[in-house]
């Protein structure tokens, strides 16, 4: 896995993009850019070539679903990997995430290595499709 | 609104009220004695006496009937007041309630701040412990070169001249992780303060429940009687799952997750 890949983390919530960046940046990933909302991180995605993108599921503006859809609705960004992290733990949310074409689901409070883990094995799945 | 609703409870009170006082003075045996002697003057055809006793009874009825309607305008009345000049009310809508959430938003501030100091000093300290483990192992592969003998003088030298700017280094990094350590120590002092406005708040909350529990009562709708209660929009998001209070259709945790997204082949 390129640890130089370039990452969008996408929270309403400044601690909890900390708290992410410093995980990624543990784990080796420092090319990671930040966005508060959905509405904010598909420009972002449209006109930088992120490698992937992790995100909240409740948001102001444009929600983490919502993102996701337009994510895997538009040509150019249709193949980015996209991590769920959220604290939205209803069976039906993580069915609809996963319909919707989610790579990952992580609830929240979650660890480090719960988020190593996801990382790995969605790039690992992707390898093996490719 | 909230006199209407009052006025409307009196208002369904007052027959039954009367009709209870109705059914007591029916009851009343002074009345029968009255009556019959009634009747005996009518027999008698003691006209003038009679009359007189009609008048009486008449008089009476009235007078209590009076008195009755008096004593619910008054309830009324007095109750209506309560409610004009219940000021906690008023307080509870036009103050606490706006106070509660400013608190809230307090909380949030708060926990952003202190989560924020406490990521700060991690940040500065990480590099520093980093930076320490970088060049002890450097000194520490020379050292060991020392003691086996397989150094020379001149290497040495230069040994003895990095430990001598690297040991007072090491004191000053120990220093500032050791500020920083405090710093995030200090950070968590957030709990406490958060912990006591989030109790307030709880306790508004259970007052104005209280208090609108009454106001049902007043306006003389039994609790549950209502419409029944719209279904739940199906993409409402539920936030975190509280302890002791997990939802039936909620997962417990990330093993759960991961079980669900197996069963659907990821």
């Amino acid at each position: 896995m390129d640890k130089n890949m370039k990452i969008l983390v996408v929270d309403d919530f400044s601690t909890m993009r900390r708290i992410i960046k410093n995980v990624l940046h543990e784990l080796g990933y420092s090319n990671t850019d930040e966005a508060d909302d959905g509405k904010t991180a598909l420009p972002m995605l449209q006109g930088g070539s992120y490698d992937f993108v992790i995100t909240d599921w409740n948001m102001p503006g444009m929600q983490g679903i919502d993102l996701l859809k337009a994510i895997r609705s538009d040509s150019k960004l249709a193949s980015t990997p996209v991590l769920m992290v959220t604290a939205e733990a209803k069976k039906d949310q993580i069915v609809m995430a996963a319909q919707a074409g989610v790579n990952g689901y992580i609830v929240k409070p979650f660890t480090a290595e719960t988020l190593r883990e996801k990382i790995s094995k969605i790039f690992e799945r992707l390898q093996a499709t490719a | 609104m909230l006199t209407d609703d009052v006025r409307d409870g009196g208002g369904r009170a007052t027959p039954g009220a009367i009709a209870e006082r109705a059914a007591d003075v029916a009851s009343g045996d002074p009345r029968i004695g009255r009556v019959r002697e009634l009747l005996a003057h009518l027999e008698s055809g003691n006209t003038n006496e009679a009359d007189r006793l009609l008048g009486d009874i008449a008089h009476e009825h009235d007078t209590g009937l009076f008195q009755e309607v008096g004593r619910l305008t008054r309830e009324l009345h007095e109750a209506l007041n309560a409610f004009r000049y219940d000021t906690r009310l008023m307080d509870l809508a036009n103050v606490d309630i706006p106070d509660a959430k400013e608190r809230l938003h307090y909380v949030i501030d708060m926990t952003e701040q202190a989560a924020s100091r406490t990521l700060n000093t991690v940040e500065q300290s990480k590099p520093v412990c980093e930076e320490i483990r970088t060049r002890a192992h450097g000194i520490h592969e020379d050292w060991q070169r020392f003691m086996q003998r397989k150094m020379d003088v001149t290497e040495f030298r230069a040994l003895s001249a990095r430990l001598d700017e690297f040991l007072p280094w090491t004191e000053g990094s120990a220093t500032r992780i050791s500020d920083n350590l405090s710093e995030a120590l200090m950070a968590q002092g957030f709990q406490d303060l958060t912990g006591q406005i989030i109790r307030r708040v709880i306790k508004l909350v259970e007052e104005v429940e209280g208090n609108l529990v009454n106001l049902i009562r007043i306006s003389g709708q039994k609790l549950g009687s209502g419409p029944e209660p719209s279904a739940k929009p199906a993409d409402t998001l539920d936030g975190p799952q509280i302890p002791g209070k997990r939802q039936a259709d909620a997962v417990s945790g990330q093993d759960e997750v991961d079980d669900l997204l197996s069963s659907l082949g990821f």
